[in-house]
């Protein structure tokens, strides 16, 4: 007979008030809802109009392109410039793989022995980054020509013959690349290596293990994931770069995202040029699920 | 007991080494690998000593052309700066467009990042879908994203000029703004703003007055990675620009023709703004901390 009083009953008030009221439920979404429009408009409708212009048959005077429904596209483009992506996929693997190498000692040493001046260093990894990207490979066109600073030096001391040339050669392509792309690697690679448990290795070390073996048996199978993911977010923007190869490579070989320039500004190929970004969009899908494929549950989010 | 024993052991192994070997482990974390770093910044460094360097080089052809060659001390291309209008207006118009584009991108950026640092599946459905969205954004190769855009101009027949550069740029910034401002932000503490409303704020003013303060060094953070992703970019801006025409593309087009030192100029006085808001952004953490 006694009525249950709803403050006895602390679960019952607070299950009365837990759930929101309108305004507050729609909370995450208003909040997300401009982000989530403009990337809808400006970049998911893109990407499915390129989808719809590679299978269209453009006249390449006006530009005008009419559905085709043209699957063969995808093959001819192929076909066409296969040799283009062999070097892109050559120069980016390299470019990503120099990077790697020189970015892990790095990185390793900011996030093991940097202490409170972390944020400083990564600053300065990050500050010749400032000036734009375009300048910055000039200047290494600048730095590389044949009598310029650093090769006009060693050709008047003899170390260097005459006619030797760095620019438009394969080697400048893939240096400008492993300059440029440098951060895409450094960056990832010290997110992996700060996360380490320190206490991991001090338990290596109590199990007597020399500085040789914990380094290879403990920190750098533990950094494989974001070795994976440095690779990832280095090789597939330098995949579709093109300022490097062609400010500082030559004529004989191009990168694909010079064929995609040329295709959309000079030919008004929308058809051709749409087939071979998506090609290129499809190899780096590829790739992220390879990613996320091969290391399961860790997502590819947590390096950026 | 078997405390103090371990760190006894633990004193005696970092004095004596491993295996008796004191020395290497010094040389290579306090010589070798802090030598090896310091290269790899100067290494990186070197090319923007370049330009600042040849900002101040005099040039002995008739034409106003960066020399490979040394010729001399000269503050004339600092005085000339605006001697070539195009350059200039390109100069400009990338300066427009990188402020209209930060804060667009900004704004709309610390929205996303407040909605995914709060709230999580069940009351924030889709969420999963908008970071892989976001993701994708990320890891996509630049000129996809350029050439898809242009694409989409060319279908809806959308003449390109700064418009288009201004919705393309903001497009690009806002998942690297959100990602900035999320990792800021998820440090924050809740029970502030629970406090605040305890004593009888409401939503608005607890944001505005509480919230919003709190938070400024990461938005700060996402607004200058905005800023330096908008006045940097080329690829996408190489597609979608029409007439008018940014710095860094006007630079790329003048590649061909031979580049005047006035773009050195410009070069270095964006890196010196670039490394004074660096410097600005970590003195604004240092005292928000």
């Amino acid at each position: 007979m006694e009525q249950p009083v709803l403050a006895d009953h602390p679960g019952l008030v607070a299950g009365r008030r837990s759930r929101p009221r309108l305004g507050r439920a729609l909370a995450p979404y208003l909040l997300s809802l401009p982000a989530g429009l403009w990337l809808l408009v400006l970049f998911l409708v893109p990407l499915i109009v390129m989808l719809s212009l590679s299978l269209q048959s453009c006249n390449t005077a006006t530009g005008a392109c009419v559905m085709t429904w043209h699957w063969a596209e995808f093959g001819q483009q192929l076909s066409l410039y296969h040799s283009q992506f062999v070097t892109s996929f050559y120069f980016a693997g390299a470019a990503t793989v120099i990077d790697l190498i020189v970015s892990f000692p790095i990185a390793y040493w900011i996030a093991f022995h940097g202490g409170r001046k972390k944020n400083f260093f990564l600053l300065m990894l990050l500050v010749p980054f400032f000036v734009s990207f375009v300048i910055r490979t000039v200047v290494w066109e600048f730095i590389l020509s044949d009598q310029g600073i650093v090769l006009g030096t060693l050709k008047n001391a003899h170390l260097l013959p005459q006619n030797f040339h760095v620019l438009a050669t394969g080697y400048a392509v893939v240096a400008g690349l492993a300059y440029n792309y440098l951060p895409f690697t450094a960056l990832p690679l010290y997110v992996a290596i700060e996360r380490i448990d320190k206490r991991v290795l001090d338990a290596a070390y109590d199990l007597y293990a020399t500085r040789r073996q914990a380094f290879l048996k403990v920190i750098l199978p533990l950094t494989v994931p974001g070795l994976f993911a440095a690779f990832l977010l280095t090789f597939i923007p330098a995949l579709g770069d093109y300022v490097n190869q062609q400010i500082l490579g030559g004529t004989n070989n191009t990168m694909i995202g010079t064929v995609i320039q040329n295709a959309f500004l000079v030919n008004l190929d929308y058809a051709g040029g749409s087939a071979l970004s998506a090609i290129l969009m499809a190899i780096a899908l590829v790739g992220i699920f390879a990613y996320a494929r091969l290391l399961g549950s860790r997502t590819i989010e947590e390096y950026l | 007991m078997t405390a103090a024993v371990s760190t006894e052991a633990a004193a005696a192994r970092d004095t004596a080494g491993r295996q008796g070997r004191p020395h290497r482990r010094r040389r290579w974390t306090r010589y070798i690998l802090p030598a090896y770093s310091w290269l790899v910044i100067a290494y990186l460094v070197f090319p923007i000593a370049v330009m600042v360097l040849y900002s101040f080089n005099k040039v002995t052809t008739g034409l106003p052309q960066i020399s490979f060659a040394w010729n001399g001390f000269t503050t004339q291309w600092y005085r000339q700066w605006n001697a070539i209008p195009q350059l200039t207006s390109a100069f400009w118009l990338s300066v427009r467009l990188a402020l209209a584009s930060t804060v667009l991108a900004t704004v709309i950026g610390t929205l996303l990042a407040l909605a995914l640092v709060r709230y999580r599946p069940p009351r924030f459905r889709g969420k999963g879908f908008v970071e892989q969205v976001m993701f994708l954004n990320i890891a996509a190769p630049e000129i996809v994203l350029g050439a898809s855009l242009l694409g989409l101009f060319v279908t809806l027949n959308v003449a390109r000029g700064f418009d288009t550069l201004l919705l393309s740029h903001v497009a690009f910034s806002i998942a690297y703004v959100a990602i900035t401002v999320r990792a800021r932000l998820a440090g924050f503490d809740r029970s502030l703003e629970e406090a605040a409303q305890d004593l009888g704020a409401n939503a608005w003013v607890t944001f505005r007055k509480i919230t919003l303060p709190l938070i400024f060094p990461g938005i700060l953070a996402g607004a200058l990675m905005a800023f330096a992703l908008s006045i940097d970019d080329f690829v996408t801006s190489n597609f979608v620009s029409g007439a008018s025409v940014p710095f860094p593309v006007w630079v790329y087009g003048a590649t061909r023709i031979g580049i005047p030192p006035q773009v050195f100029v410009f070069g270095s006085a964006i890196f010196a703004v670039g490394i004074l808001c660096a410097l600005a952004s970590i003195v604004v953490g240092r005292r928000q901390a």
